[in-house]
Protein backbone atom coordinates (compact mmCIF):
# COMPACT_ATOMS: atom_id res chain seq x y z
CA UNK A 1 0.00 0.00 0.00
CA UNK A 2 1.14 3.46 -1.00
CA UNK A 3 2.48 5.56 2.07
CA UNK A 4 1.70 8.87 -0.36
CA UNK A 5 -1.70 10.20 0.09
CA UNK A 6 -2.85 12.36 -3.00
CA UNK A 7 -0.37 14.68 -4.52
CA UNK A 8 2.45 15.15 -2.17
CA UNK A 9 2.00 13.90 1.33
CA UNK A 10 3.21 11.35 3.04
CA UNK A 11 1.48 9.19 5.85
CA UNK A 12 3.40 7.34 8.84
CA UNK A 13 1.66 4.66 9.53
CA UNK A 14 4.47 3.62 11.98
CA UNK A 15 3.94 6.79 13.99
CA UNK A 16 7.71 7.81 14.45
CA UNK A 17 7.87 10.22 17.10
CA UNK A 18 10.11 13.12 18.33
CA UNK A 19 11.10 11.54 21.66
CA UNK A 20 13.51 14.42 22.86
CA UNK A 21 14.47 17.69 21.99
CA UNK A 22 16.38 20.41 22.82
CA UNK A 23 16.27 24.64 22.59
CA UNK A 24 18.64 27.56 22.98
CA UNK A 25 18.17 31.07 22.30
CA UNK A 26 20.13 34.11 22.25
CA UNK A 27 19.58 36.77 24.53
CA UNK A 28 17.47 38.63 22.50
CA UNK A 29 14.86 35.88 22.13
CA UNK A 30 14.91 35.50 25.65
CA UNK A 31 13.77 38.59 26.23
CA UNK A 32 10.84 37.64 24.05
CA UNK A 33 7.35 36.20 25.09
CA UNK A 34 8.65 32.41 24.46
CA UNK A 35 11.26 32.73 26.61
CA UNK A 36 9.61 30.04 28.96
CA UNK A 37 9.18 27.91 26.44
CA UNK A 38 12.80 27.31 25.55
CA UNK A 39 15.39 25.06 27.27
CA UNK A 40 18.18 27.23 27.34
CA UNK A 41 18.59 31.10 27.21
CA UNK A 42 22.58 31.87 26.41
CA UNK A 43 23.38 35.46 28.67
CA UNK A 44 25.68 36.27 25.73
CA UNK A 45 25.66 35.89 21.79
CA UNK A 46 29.10 34.86 21.88
CA UNK A 47 29.29 31.86 24.26
CA UNK A 48 33.22 32.83 24.55
CA UNK A 49 34.19 31.91 20.92
CA UNK A 50 35.88 34.80 18.53
CA UNK A 51 33.79 34.53 16.10
CA UNK A 52 29.97 33.85 15.80
CA UNK A 53 30.67 31.33 13.05
CA UNK A 54 32.24 29.53 15.96
CA UNK A 55 29.07 30.54 18.04
CA UNK A 56 26.85 29.15 15.92
CA UNK A 57 28.64 25.91 15.41
CA UNK A 58 28.80 25.37 19.11
CA UNK A 59 25.31 26.38 19.63
CA UNK A 60 24.55 23.18 17.36
CA UNK A 61 26.62 20.92 19.12
CA UNK A 62 25.30 22.16 22.63
CA UNK A 63 21.90 21.43 21.00
CA UNK A 64 23.01 17.89 20.02
CA UNK A 65 24.90 17.28 23.09
CA UNK A 66 22.14 18.24 25.52
CA UNK A 67 19.52 16.01 23.62
CA UNK A 68 21.37 13.04 23.52
CA UNK A 69 22.36 13.23 27.13
CA UNK A 70 18.26 13.96 27.54
CA UNK A 71 17.69 11.03 25.99
CA UNK A 72 19.72 8.54 27.47
CA UNK A 73 21.18 7.70 24.28
CA UNK A 74 25.11 7.51 23.13
CA UNK A 75 25.81 8.48 19.73
CA UNK A 76 26.54 5.47 18.56
CA UNK A 77 23.21 4.09 18.60
CA UNK A 78 22.03 7.08 16.42
CA UNK A 79 21.94 6.20 12.56
CA UNK A 80 21.30 9.51 11.08
CA UNK A 81 22.19 13.06 11.43
CA UNK A 82 20.40 15.34 9.51
CA UNK A 83 21.09 19.17 9.66
CA UNK A 84 21.23 22.24 8.06
CA UNK A 85 22.26 26.49 8.76
CA UNK A 86 22.08 29.46 6.54
CA UNK A 87 25.77 29.69 6.05
CA UNK A 88 27.32 29.23 2.50
CA UNK A 89 27.96 25.36 2.12
CA UNK A 90 26.07 24.67 5.68
CA UNK A 91 29.55 25.15 7.01
CA UNK A 92 27.82 25.12 10.30
CA UNK A 93 26.42 21.75 10.08
CA UNK A 94 29.10 20.17 8.03
CA UNK A 95 31.59 21.37 11.29
CA UNK A 96 29.77 20.24 13.84
CA UNK A 97 29.06 16.79 12.05
CA UNK A 98 32.90 16.18 11.86
CA UNK A 99 32.42 15.56 16.00
CA UNK A 100 29.77 13.20 15.62
CA UNK A 101 30.45 9.39 14.34
CA UNK A 102 27.00 9.16 12.21
CA UNK A 103 26.35 9.16 8.89
CA UNK A 104 25.75 12.78 7.68
CA UNK A 105 22.95 14.32 5.47
CA UNK A 106 23.59 18.02 5.08
CA UNK A 107 20.21 19.78 3.69
CA UNK A 108 19.71 23.45 3.16
CA UNK A 109 16.28 24.93 3.00
CA UNK A 110 16.57 28.09 3.87
CA UNK A 111 14.22 28.74 7.22
CA UNK A 112 12.48 25.70 6.03
CA UNK A 113 15.24 23.24 7.07
CA UNK A 114 13.73 22.02 10.00
CA UNK A 115 10.85 21.14 9.00
CA UNK A 116 12.66 19.12 5.90
CA UNK A 117 14.94 17.33 8.47
CA UNK A 118 11.96 16.35 10.26
CA UNK A 119 9.93 14.87 7.52
CA UNK A 120 13.28 13.21 6.06
CA UNK A 121 13.96 11.63 9.61
CA UNK A 122 10.51 10.90 9.78
CA UNK A 123 10.73 8.98 6.47
CA UNK A 124 14.10 7.47 7.67
CA UNK A 125 12.08 5.56 10.47
CA UNK A 126 9.08 4.66 8.42
CA UNK A 127 11.12 3.49 5.97
CA UNK A 128 12.92 0.99 8.68
CA UNK A 129 16.25 2.72 7.67
CA UNK A 130 17.10 3.44 11.11
CA UNK A 131 16.01 3.34 14.85
CA UNK A 132 16.74 6.71 15.64
CA UNK A 133 17.48 10.06 13.83
CA UNK A 134 19.26 13.21 15.08
CA UNK A 135 18.25 16.53 13.59
CA UNK A 136 19.43 20.14 14.49
CA UNK A 137 19.45 23.38 12.93
CA UNK A 138 21.28 26.67 13.92
CA UNK A 139 21.47 30.52 12.95
CA UNK A 140 22.89 33.24 14.41
CA UNK A 141 22.10 37.04 14.03
CA UNK A 142 25.53 38.13 13.39
CA UNK A 143 26.42 35.29 10.28
CA UNK A 144 23.32 35.49 8.85
CA UNK A 145 23.46 39.32 8.14
CA UNK A 146 26.89 39.57 7.42
CA UNK A 147 26.46 36.94 4.54
CA UNK A 148 22.82 37.99 3.44
CA UNK A 149 23.11 41.59 4.36
CA UNK A 150 25.50 44.34 5.95
CA UNK A 151 28.24 44.64 7.89
CA UNK A 152 27.04 44.54 11.64
CA UNK A 153 27.64 47.49 12.92
CA UNK A 154 26.59 49.11 9.56
CA UNK A 155 24.47 52.39 9.58
CA UNK A 156 21.26 51.16 8.31
CA UNK A 157 17.45 51.69 9.10
CA UNK A 158 15.87 48.55 8.92
CA UNK A 159 12.47 48.43 7.13
CA UNK A 160 9.11 47.48 8.95
CA UNK A 161 8.95 44.24 6.36
CA UNK A 162 12.69 43.30 7.76
CA UNK A 163 13.59 40.38 9.00
CA UNK A 164 15.53 39.61 12.20
CA UNK A 165 18.04 36.23 12.04
CA UNK A 166 17.40 34.06 15.41
CA UNK A 167 20.28 33.43 17.55
CA UNK A 168 19.47 30.33 18.68
CA UNK A 169 19.96 26.02 17.82
CA UNK A 170 17.98 23.13 18.06
CA UNK A 171 18.25 19.65 18.03
CA UNK A 172 15.33 16.72 18.32
CA UNK A 173 15.70 12.92 18.43
CA UNK A 174 13.24 11.15 16.29
CA UNK A 175 12.76 7.50 17.21
CA UNK A 176 10.03 4.64 18.29
CA UNK A 177 10.36 5.37 21.80
CA UNK A 178 6.58 5.51 23.85
CA UNK A 179 6.47 9.48 24.43
CA UNK A 180 6.67 12.66 22.48
CA UNK A 181 4.48 13.88 19.43
CA UNK A 182 3.88 11.63 16.68
CA UNK A 183 4.48 12.65 13.32
CA UNK A 184 1.85 11.69 11.40
CA UNK A 185 2.04 13.39 8.05
CA UNK A 186 4.58 15.32 5.82
CA UNK A 187 4.20 17.46 2.90
CA UNK A 188 7.16 18.35 1.21
CA UNK A 189 6.50 21.60 -0.94
CA UNK A 190 7.33 22.40 -4.44
CA UNK A 191 9.37 26.01 -5.56
CA UNK A 192 7.34 29.15 -5.80
CA UNK A 193 8.44 32.14 -6.89
CA UNK A 194 5.93 34.94 -7.22
CA UNK A 195 8.41 37.14 -9.32
CA UNK A 196 8.97 39.14 -6.06
CA UNK A 197 12.30 40.75 -5.93
CA UNK A 198 12.83 42.87 -2.70
CA UNK A 199 14.97 40.45 -0.14
CA UNK A 200 13.87 43.47 2.57
CA UNK A 201 10.49 42.02 2.11
CA UNK A 202 11.26 37.73 2.31
CA UNK A 203 7.63 37.84 4.36
CA UNK A 204 5.61 38.58 1.11
CA UNK A 205 8.08 36.21 -1.10
CA UNK A 206 7.10 33.79 1.06
CA UNK A 207 3.66 33.73 1.85
CA UNK A 208 2.52 31.79 -1.76
CA UNK A 209 4.74 28.98 -0.62
CA UNK A 210 3.57 28.40 2.30
CA UNK A 211 -0.10 29.17 1.50
CA UNK A 212 0.14 26.21 -2.07
CA UNK A 213 1.92 23.93 0.82
CA UNK A 214 -1.04 24.50 3.40
CA UNK A 215 -3.73 24.06 -0.04
CA UNK A 216 -1.84 21.23 -1.15
CA UNK A 217 -1.57 19.45 2.26
CA UNK A 218 -5.61 19.71 3.42
CA UNK A 219 -6.30 18.74 0.24
CA UNK A 220 -4.38 15.56 -0.11
CA UNK A 221 -5.65 14.72 3.84
CA UNK A 222 -9.28 15.90 3.29
CA UNK A 223 -8.39 18.08 6.27
CA UNK A 224 -9.57 21.44 6.92
CA UNK A 225 -7.76 23.83 9.10
CA UNK A 226 -10.24 23.29 12.33
CA UNK A 227 -8.64 19.95 12.27
CA UNK A 228 -5.55 21.77 13.82
CA UNK A 229 -5.84 23.29 16.82
CA UNK A 230 -2.36 25.10 15.86
CA UNK A 231 -0.73 25.81 12.48
CA UNK A 232 2.57 27.30 13.52
CA UNK A 233 3.71 28.92 10.02
CA UNK A 234 7.70 29.20 9.66
CA UNK A 235 8.99 32.74 9.70
CA UNK A 236 6.80 34.63 7.31
CA UNK A 237 6.63 37.62 10.01
CA UNK A 238 3.76 40.15 10.13
CA UNK A 239 4.39 41.37 6.56
CA UNK A 240 3.67 37.48 5.09
CA UNK A 241 1.69 36.24 7.90
CA UNK A 242 -0.78 39.15 6.28
CA UNK A 243 -0.17 38.08 2.78
CA UNK A 244 -1.00 34.35 3.42
CA UNK A 245 -4.35 35.53 5.46
CA UNK A 246 -5.41 37.59 2.14
CA UNK A 247 -4.29 34.34 -0.25
CA UNK A 248 -6.37 32.03 2.05
CA UNK A 249 -9.45 34.36 2.63
CA UNK A 250 -9.66 34.63 -0.94
CA UNK A 251 -9.78 31.15 -1.69
CA UNK A 252 -12.48 30.51 0.86
CA UNK A 253 -10.57 28.97 3.80
CA UNK A 254 -11.83 28.93 7.38
CA UNK A 255 -10.15 28.47 10.66
CA UNK A 256 -7.66 31.88 9.68
CA UNK A 257 -7.82 31.59 13.79
CA UNK A 258 -5.76 28.53 14.14
CA UNK A 259 -2.72 30.55 11.91
CA UNK A 260 0.18 31.60 13.95
CA UNK A 261 3.22 32.44 12.83
CA UNK A 262 6.82 31.63 14.29
CA UNK A 263 8.57 34.64 13.03
CA UNK A 264 5.82 37.18 14.09
CA UNK A 265 5.02 35.59 17.49
CA UNK A 266 9.32 34.79 18.31
CA UNK A 267 9.82 38.82 19.56
CA UNK A 268 7.73 41.21 21.22
CA UNK A 269 5.93 44.07 20.18
CA UNK A 270 8.25 45.59 22.12
CA UNK A 271 11.18 44.49 20.66
CA UNK A 272 12.82 46.60 17.30
CA UNK A 273 12.64 43.78 14.89
CA UNK A 274 10.59 44.89 12.30
CA UNK A 275 8.70 42.06 10.71
CA UNK A 276 9.94 39.54 13.04
CA UNK A 277 12.32 36.79 13.34
CA UNK A 278 13.44 34.50 10.76
CA UNK A 279 16.48 32.09 10.46
CA UNK A 280 17.10 28.65 9.98
CA UNK A 281 16.36 28.48 14.00
CA UNK A 282 13.00 30.18 14.16
CA UNK A 283 10.79 27.72 13.73
CA UNK A 284 13.08 25.27 14.89
CA UNK A 285 13.01 26.65 18.37
CA UNK A 286 9.43 27.44 17.90
CA UNK A 287 8.40 24.28 16.98
CA UNK A 288 10.38 22.49 19.57
CA UNK A 289 10.05 25.01 22.25
CA UNK A 290 6.78 26.36 22.37
CA UNK A 291 4.68 23.85 19.80
CA UNK A 292 5.96 20.28 21.56
CA UNK A 293 5.37 22.27 25.11
CA UNK A 294 1.37 22.85 23.95
CA UNK A 295 1.25 19.01 22.57
CA UNK A 296 2.97 17.69 25.62
CA UNK A 297 0.38 19.90 28.46
CA UNK A 298 -2.26 18.87 26.07
CA UNK A 299 -2.90 22.65 25.32
CA UNK A 300 -3.25 21.20 21.89
CA UNK A 301 -3.87 18.46 20.60
CA UNK A 302 -3.01 18.33 16.62
CA UNK A 303 -0.41 21.00 15.10
CA UNK A 304 1.00 21.57 11.43
CA UNK A 305 4.05 23.26 11.37
CA UNK A 306 4.69 25.11 8.05
CA UNK A 307 7.81 26.26 7.84
CA UNK A 308 8.96 28.63 4.75
CA UNK A 309 12.11 29.76 3.40
CA UNK A 310 13.28 31.86 1.12
CA UNK A 311 16.14 30.59 -1.00
CA UNK A 312 18.14 33.57 -2.29
CA UNK A 313 21.96 34.69 -1.81
CA UNK A 314 23.14 37.61 -1.81
CA UNK A 315 24.26 36.92 -5.77
CA UNK A 316 21.03 36.33 -7.01
CA UNK A 317 19.67 39.42 -5.02
CA UNK A 318 22.48 41.42 -6.76
CA UNK A 319 21.85 40.16 -9.79
CA UNK A 320 18.45 40.72 -9.85
CA UNK A 321 16.83 37.59 -9.92
CA UNK A 322 13.29 36.97 -8.21
CA UNK A 323 13.17 34.66 -4.44
CA UNK A 324 12.25 31.40 -4.97
CA UNK A 325 10.47 30.09 -2.41
CA UNK A 326 9.67 26.88 -0.69
CA UNK A 327 7.49 25.87 2.65
CA UNK A 328 7.18 22.17 4.38
CA UNK A 329 4.52 20.92 6.75
CA UNK A 330 4.29 18.68 8.68
CA UNK A 331 1.72 17.18 10.98
CA UNK A 332 2.60 16.48 14.58
CA UNK A 333 -0.33 14.47 17.19
CA UNK A 334 -0.07 14.28 20.59
CA UNK B 1 -2.96 33.70 -8.55
CA UNK B 2 -0.61 35.13 -11.74
CA UNK B 3 2.29 36.29 -10.48
CA UNK B 4 1.34 39.75 -11.80
CA UNK B 5 -1.57 39.61 -9.66
CA UNK B 6 0.13 38.71 -6.37
CA UNK B 7 2.92 41.46 -6.44
CA UNK B 8 -0.07 44.23 -7.13
CA UNK B 9 -1.57 42.61 -3.91
CA UNK B 10 1.84 42.75 -2.26
CA UNK B 11 2.34 46.55 -3.11
CA UNK B 12 -1.35 47.72 -1.95
CA UNK B 13 -0.75 45.80 1.54
CA UNK B 14 3.07 46.93 2.16
CA UNK B 15 3.16 49.07 6.03
CA UNK B 16 3.41 52.52 4.74
CA UNK B 17 6.97 53.94 5.58
CA UNK B 18 7.30 56.66 8.20
CA UNK B 19 8.85 59.42 5.85
CA UNK B 20 7.90 62.75 7.64
CA UNK B 21 9.44 60.99 10.81
CA UNK B 22 12.71 59.68 9.50
CA UNK B 23 13.02 63.08 7.24
CA UNK B 24 12.97 64.93 10.51
CA UNK B 25 15.36 62.68 12.67
CA UNK B 26 17.47 62.93 9.74
CA UNK B 27 17.77 66.62 9.25
CA UNK B 28 17.98 67.21 13.23
CA UNK B 29 20.38 64.47 13.80
CA UNK B 30 22.47 65.22 10.52
CA UNK B 31 21.74 68.65 11.65
CA UNK B 32 23.45 68.11 14.80
CA UNK B 33 26.55 66.28 13.69
CA UNK B 34 27.02 69.27 11.02
CA UNK B 35 26.89 71.97 14.08
CA UNK B 36 29.37 69.57 16.12
CA UNK B 37 31.69 69.89 13.36
CA UNK B 38 31.34 73.51 12.79
CA UNK B 39 32.05 73.96 16.17
CA UNK B 40 35.19 71.57 15.64
CA UNK B 41 36.04 73.89 12.64
CA UNK B 42 36.36 77.23 15.02
CA UNK B 43 38.33 75.72 17.42
CA UNK B 44 40.39 74.46 15.26
CA UNK B 45 41.00 77.49 13.37
CA UNK B 46 42.16 79.56 16.54
CA UNK B 47 45.14 77.20 15.99
CA UNK B 48 45.80 76.04 12.77
CA UNK B 49 47.28 78.92 10.02
CA UNK B 50 45.16 78.14 7.21
CA UNK B 51 41.48 77.52 6.70
CA UNK B 52 42.19 74.31 4.54
CA UNK B 53 44.44 73.16 7.66
CA UNK B 54 41.44 73.93 9.86
CA UNK B 55 38.97 72.10 7.59
CA UNK B 56 41.45 68.73 7.94
CA UNK B 57 41.57 68.97 11.08
CA UNK B 58 38.24 69.21 11.86
CA UNK B 59 37.07 66.09 9.34
CA UNK B 60 39.78 64.10 11.52
CA UNK B 61 38.42 64.92 14.14
CA UNK B 62 34.90 63.60 12.76
CA UNK B 63 36.03 60.48 11.81
CA UNK B 64 37.84 59.39 14.95
CA UNK B 65 34.46 60.40 16.30
CA UNK B 66 32.49 57.96 13.80
CA UNK B 67 34.88 54.96 14.44
CA UNK B 68 34.30 55.54 18.10
CA UNK B 69 30.90 55.55 18.06
CA UNK B 70 30.92 52.27 15.73
CA UNK B 71 33.73 50.27 17.65
CA UNK B 72 31.33 51.11 20.49
CA UNK B 73 28.51 49.88 18.60
CA UNK B 74 26.44 52.82 18.85
CA UNK B 75 26.43 54.23 15.44
CA UNK B 76 24.42 51.56 13.59
CA UNK B 77 21.58 52.21 16.78
CA UNK B 78 21.87 55.33 16.14
CA UNK B 79 21.43 55.21 12.55
CA UNK B 80 18.13 52.85 13.28
CA UNK B 81 16.48 56.47 14.43
CA UNK B 82 18.57 59.20 12.08
CA UNK B 83 18.89 57.03 8.97
CA UNK B 84 20.46 59.37 6.16
CA UNK B 85 21.40 61.87 8.85
CA UNK B 86 23.96 59.57 9.94
CA UNK B 87 24.93 58.06 6.92
CA UNK B 88 25.67 61.15 4.60
CA UNK B 89 28.09 63.00 6.77
CA UNK B 90 31.56 61.87 7.12
CA UNK B 91 30.89 60.23 10.15
CA UNK B 92 29.04 57.58 8.19
CA UNK B 93 31.87 57.48 5.77
CA UNK B 94 33.58 56.43 9.22
CA UNK B 95 31.50 54.22 10.26
CA UNK B 96 31.02 52.22 6.54
CA UNK B 97 35.13 51.40 6.77
CA UNK B 98 35.20 50.69 10.33
CA UNK B 99 32.01 48.45 10.32
CA UNK B 100 33.52 46.18 7.47
CA UNK B 101 36.89 46.53 9.10
CA UNK B 102 35.50 44.29 12.34
CA UNK B 103 33.40 42.68 10.58
CA UNK B 104 35.61 40.83 8.04
CA UNK B 105 38.98 41.08 11.32
CA UNK B 106 37.98 37.34 11.80
CA UNK B 107 39.03 36.21 8.46
CA UNK B 108 42.60 38.07 9.08
CA UNK B 109 44.37 40.71 8.70
CA UNK B 110 45.17 40.55 5.05
CA UNK B 111 42.24 38.96 3.25
CA UNK B 112 39.98 40.12 5.67
CA UNK B 113 40.13 43.02 7.07
CA UNK B 114 42.71 44.49 4.43
CA UNK B 115 40.77 43.31 1.15
CA UNK B 116 37.43 44.05 2.51
CA UNK B 117 37.68 47.01 4.42
CA UNK B 118 36.25 49.52 1.66
CA UNK B 119 33.54 46.81 0.45
CA UNK B 120 30.68 49.42 1.28
CA UNK B 121 33.05 52.55 1.02
CA UNK B 122 34.77 51.53 -1.91
CA UNK B 123 31.73 52.89 -4.36
CA UNK B 124 31.00 56.28 -2.95
CA UNK B 125 35.30 56.64 -3.53
CA UNK B 126 35.00 55.42 -7.13
CA UNK B 127 32.04 57.48 -7.64
CA UNK B 128 33.17 60.61 -5.92
CA UNK B 129 36.55 60.51 -7.83
CA UNK B 130 34.27 59.71 -11.42
CA UNK B 131 31.83 62.68 -10.57
CA UNK B 132 34.98 64.82 -9.41
CA UNK B 133 36.81 64.55 -12.73
CA UNK B 134 33.30 64.75 -14.66
CA UNK B 135 33.00 68.55 -12.84
CA UNK B 136 35.98 69.43 -13.10
CA UNK B 137 35.83 68.59 -17.00
CA UNK B 138 32.74 70.18 -17.28
CA UNK B 139 34.09 73.45 -15.92
CA UNK B 140 36.93 73.48 -17.58
CA UNK B 141 35.19 73.36 -20.92
CA UNK B 142 32.94 76.09 -19.34
CA UNK B 143 35.95 77.86 -18.60
CA UNK B 144 37.51 77.38 -21.97
CA UNK B 145 40.92 76.07 -20.01
CA UNK B 146 41.64 73.56 -23.26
Amino acid sequence: MSKRIGQRTLTFSRAPRITSSYTLVGPREGKGPHALDFDEILPDDTLGQKTAEKTERLMLELAITKTLEQHDTAIEDVQFLIAGDLLNQITTSCLAASTYPVPFLGIYGACSTFAQALGLGAVLLEGDFAQQVLIGTASHYQTAERQFRYPIELNVQHLQTNHVTVTGAAAAILSFADRGPRITHATFGQVVDMGLKDPHDMGSAMAPAAFHTIKAHLADTGRSLQDYDLVLTGDLGKQGRKMLRLLLEREGFEGLERLQDGGSQIFGDWQPVGAGGSGAACVAVMTLGYVLNRLNSAKARRALIVATGALLSALTVLQGESIPCIAHAIALEQ
Amino acid sequence: MQPKEYQQLVQENLPPRPIVKNMLWAFFVGGLICALGQVVLTIAQSFERTKNEAAAVTLAAMILLGTILTALGVYDEIAEKAGAGVAVPITGFANTVTSAAIDFRREGFLLGMGAKMFVIAGPVIVYGILSGFIVALIKSLVLGLF
